[in-house]
């Protein structure tokens, strides 16, 4: 096996800011906010630099496709100890409509090409929540998948994977090469401690286009319109269990 | 545990107006001798410009200094201002002040700025240079040589638990050092309090007097909107022998948006004023509140900002080290300005720092350089001239007649003698001591928001972005414990309960039994100072949090 595993690592508003809807509806204001590396793909990248400290794996390759600020994710990613890094440049519109089904092509090409033995992603993206990318590589590659991991545990030609589910917590072995996706409680990430961000600017972050990898951007979805969430109505206090009744009644929930 | 030390040529501490021109300059005069120069500046904040907050209006002198070809680089000055309006204010009417050629507040050649995306800009001029910037770093301690110079700074340890263990992501924080470190942290610098003690750099001036400024950003009806428009006002809601005042800013970027704020002094005498609720009410006003009807409100913050003026200059220089922008304090405080005379001292410092720092023999009696040529030439320069003209103004409020006494001195001695009197007043002392006792004074009733225009203070801070990785120590700290509650609560009614802008402190009661405590909530704190400054015990000192807490502001 290659000892090479593949981190996707993408850039997104900061959890802690307020989102605000863009005037013309067309999306979020994303100019001057703060952003950051998704916190589910800083728990991947834990996992996988893990990995090569307990030396099971050999080379920790971050991935993120996005403009040109990009990088600064990717220069956290390798400061937080992943060897070099790849930055898919996708900017302008074709960077608004970029999403799961487009970026599971560009990491199965580059899974495939880097010859990776793991491919490493967060479960979801704090921003769209949509929790398909890492599926959708897998089967783009045919590969197994683990996702929401745990715990992840490696094995001779094989991963065992705890998986956080509904019901509790399943334990899967499945073959490598596979995709896991990396869930809150896989391991609490490290600091990303100013030494090694400065030792990250001599590591090598090579820049491809979409179009080298033969994956085609253009999106299947066309968004409408986006909107806040409703504001949220005041309720109302009723004496007694009649009113209760009647009220809702009246508003044809009974 | 070993910290990681690496060298530099000069380290800068803060990424504002004044870091970050002193960076530029540097890399400028570098460029131009052909000389290898490495400059460091580490920045608390997780971008630059994200722990910005100002008005603003730009005076483009100092940028015009230090980058001719600022338009053509694209600097973010987009709002020339065209109106000029200044008002006192009663409860329900304005008294309209003609703002006449001469006059400090007259903004005729300058531009309203966002002046986090101008830092940002800055930011990127730097980078361009050369200049090596680690935003997210939080400078957490200065290095001193053996011989008692300063050696550079160390960034703090980070991945420790509230209860102060370490927690499995420990790690050092890590040491620049420097042939010279610049201090450039804004209004009440926590390093620079260090400084000021450990190098006796107050001997000689007044103590530092300060306000707060709280500020809100809006995007209004279109029908409203007025670029260029700036409109000042004093007087209402505060009471005469309160300073303070509003602004409201028209920018030009696109968008109605509108920069507005409200400034207290904190020099306020009555410990139930809670300067976030005069900012809420004084939108009530129906002048002010006729420009944000059927607006939306999309940001806020604030920051505490300096009044001493030249009065409350410190000595600037000592081995190993110098003080430049709000840090010292270069604000024009009835100009409301102090940005262009910080990247001055930001640009002064650079030039005074770079024959010496590179020097084949360095020729210093001290490890750290000692350069007072910077102090030197920043007192030929116009910023002290500037300074030292409006000296008596924001003094002259300690009248028997407060602000119309103030407004009377200004127009005498400076419109017409621009300054030139002979006597210089002094400040009435700390604003911390300035409080009375709670029962001597009588608490004020303050409106309750509409949440519309005025806003409750809680979704306030949720505007401001601001957040901290919540296990950590709190950056809030207490020299002594016992002092809230039986000092400041019984007192004084607890008043930082209600200059807080963020809802830090809170008297609550104790689980058990009987009495209150303080609770101190770190994770809102949006680093305005207030509270250093203005605790009647100074007995709360903060210190710098992990790097990359604390506001997330967007062109505030």
């Amino acid at each position: 096996m290659s000892g090479r595993v593949l981190v996707g690592v993408k850039r997104v508003i900061d959890y802690a800011v307020k989102i605000r809807v863009k005037p013309d509806h067309t999306g979020v204001v994303t100019d001057g906010v703060k952003h950051s590396m998704n916190p589910f793909c800083e728990i991947a990248v834990e996992e996988a630099v893990k990995l090569k400290e307990k030396k099971l794996i050999k080379e920790v390759v971050a991935v993120s496709c996005g403009p040109q600020q990009s990088q600064e994710t990717i220069r956290t990613a390798l400061a937080m100890g992943a060897d070099r890094g790849i930055h898919v440049e996708v900017s302008g519109k074709d960077y608004e409509s970029l999403g799961p089904l487009q970026v599971s092509k560009i990491l199965a090409a580059l899974a495939k090409s880097e010859e990776a033995q793991l491919v490493i992603l967060g479960k979801q993206a704090i921003d769209d929540d949509c929790n398909q990318t890492g599926q959708m590589t897998a089967a783009l590659l045919d590969w197994p998948q683990g996702t929401f991991a745990s715990e992840v545990s490696l094995e001779e030609g094989k991963v065992k994977v705890v998986r956080e589910i509904d019901g509790g917590l399943e334990t899967i072995r499945i073959n490598t090469p596979a995709v896991l996706t990396a869930d809150l409680r896989l391991n609490t990430p490290r600091y990303a401690t100013l030494p090694n961000i400065m030792k990250a600017k001599k590591k090598k972050i090579t820049n491809v286009k979409p179009a080298d990898l033969g994956v085609d951007l253009t999106s299947r979805l066309e968004v409408l319109s986006v909107d806040e969430p409703p504001q949220r109505q005041a309720g109302i206090k009723v004496e007694t269990v009649e009113d209760l009744v009647s009220k809702l009644k009246e508003v044809g929930k009974v | 545990m070993e910290r990681f030390a690496d060298e530099a040529d000069v380290v800068i501490v803060g990424g504002g107006p004044a870091g970050l021109s002193a960076a530029i300059r540097l890399k400028q005069l570098a460029n131009e001798h052909q000389k290898d120069l490495r400059v460091c500046l580490v920045e608390k904040a997780p971008q630059i410009g994200a722990h910005t907050l100002s008005g603003a209006c730009l005076e483009p002198s100092a940028l015009t200094e230090l980058i001719p070809d600022w338009k053509e680089r694209g600097a973010p000055l987009n709002t020339p201002v065209t109106e000029d309006v200044f008002n006192i204010l009663t409860k329900k009417h304005r008294i309209p002040v003609p703002i006449l050629p001469g006059l400090p507040m007259r903004n005729h050649g300058n531009y309203i700025v966002r002046l986090g995306n101008f830092v940002r800009w800055l930011g990127e001029q730097a980078e361009e240079l050369g200049v090596e910037l680690y935003p997210g770093y939080a400078a957490a301690e200065v290095l001193f040589h053996e011989d008692g110079s300063v050696k550079g700074i160390a960034t703090n340890d980070v991945g420790i638990a509230k209860d102060g263990s370490p927690k499995d992501v420990f790690e050092r924080g890590m040491e620049l050092h420097a042939k010279v470190t610049l201090f450039g942290e804004g209004c009440h610098g926590h390093l620079a309090k260090q400084l000021y003690k450990q190098f006796n750099l107050r001997e000689n001036c007044d103590p530092q007097t300060y306000a707060i400024g709280l500020k809100e950003l809006w995007v209004i009806d279109e029908k409203k909107w007025r670029p260029g428009r700036t409109e000042h006002s004093v007087g209402w809601p505060l009471d005469r022998h309160s300073y303070g005042g509003s602004f409201l800013y028209h920018l030009n970027e696109g968008e109605p948006l509108v920069a507005l704020g409200f400034v207290v002094g904190l020099d306020y005498s009555n410990p139930y004023l809670n300067p976030f609720k005069e900012f809420q009410r004084w939108k009530h006003h129906p002048f002010i509140a006729a420009t944000l009807e059927g607006g939306q409100r999309i940001a806020y913050g604030a920051r505490a900002l300096n009044e001493g003026g030249f009065q409350s200059i410190p000595k600037l220089t000592f081995p190993g080290g110098l003080l430049i922008g709000c840090s010292p304090g270069f604000m024009n405080v009835p100009k409301i300005k102090g940005t262009h005379t910080a990247m001055k001292s930001g640009i002064l410092a650079a030039e005074a720092i770079f024959p010496k720092v590179t020097a084949k023999e360095p020729n210093s009696e001290t490890a750290g350089l000692h350069v007072p040529e910077y102090s030197e030439n920043l007192k030929k320069s116009w910023v002290w001239k500037e300074l030292y003209s409006v000296r008596n103004i924001r003094p002259s409020f300690h009248n028997p007649f407060g602000l119309y006494g103030g407004m009377i001195y200004t127009g005498i001695f400076y419109w017409i003698l621009r300054g030139k009197e002979p006597w210089t007043l002094k400040h009435s002392g700390l604003d911390a001591h300035q409080l009375k006792p709670a029962k001597d004074c009588t608490p004020i009733e303050y409106p309750k928001p509409d949440g519309k225009i005025s806003f409750d203070l809680l979704s306030s801070v949720a505007l401001s972005g601001t957040n901290h990785e919540g296990d950590q120590p709190p950056h809030l700290t207490l020299k002594d414990d016992s002092v809230p509650v039986a000092r400041n609560l019984a007192v004084y009614d607890g008043p930082e309960q209600r200059f807080c802008p963020a809802g830090v402190y809170e008297y609550v009661p104790v689980e058990s039994g009987d009495g209150m405590r303080l609770q101190i909530n770190a994770q809102n704190c949006v680093h305005c100072k207030t509270c250093d400054i203005k605790d009647p015990s100074q007995n709360i000192n903060w210190v710098v949090p992990e790097g990359g807490g604390g506001p997330a502001y967007n062109g505030m």
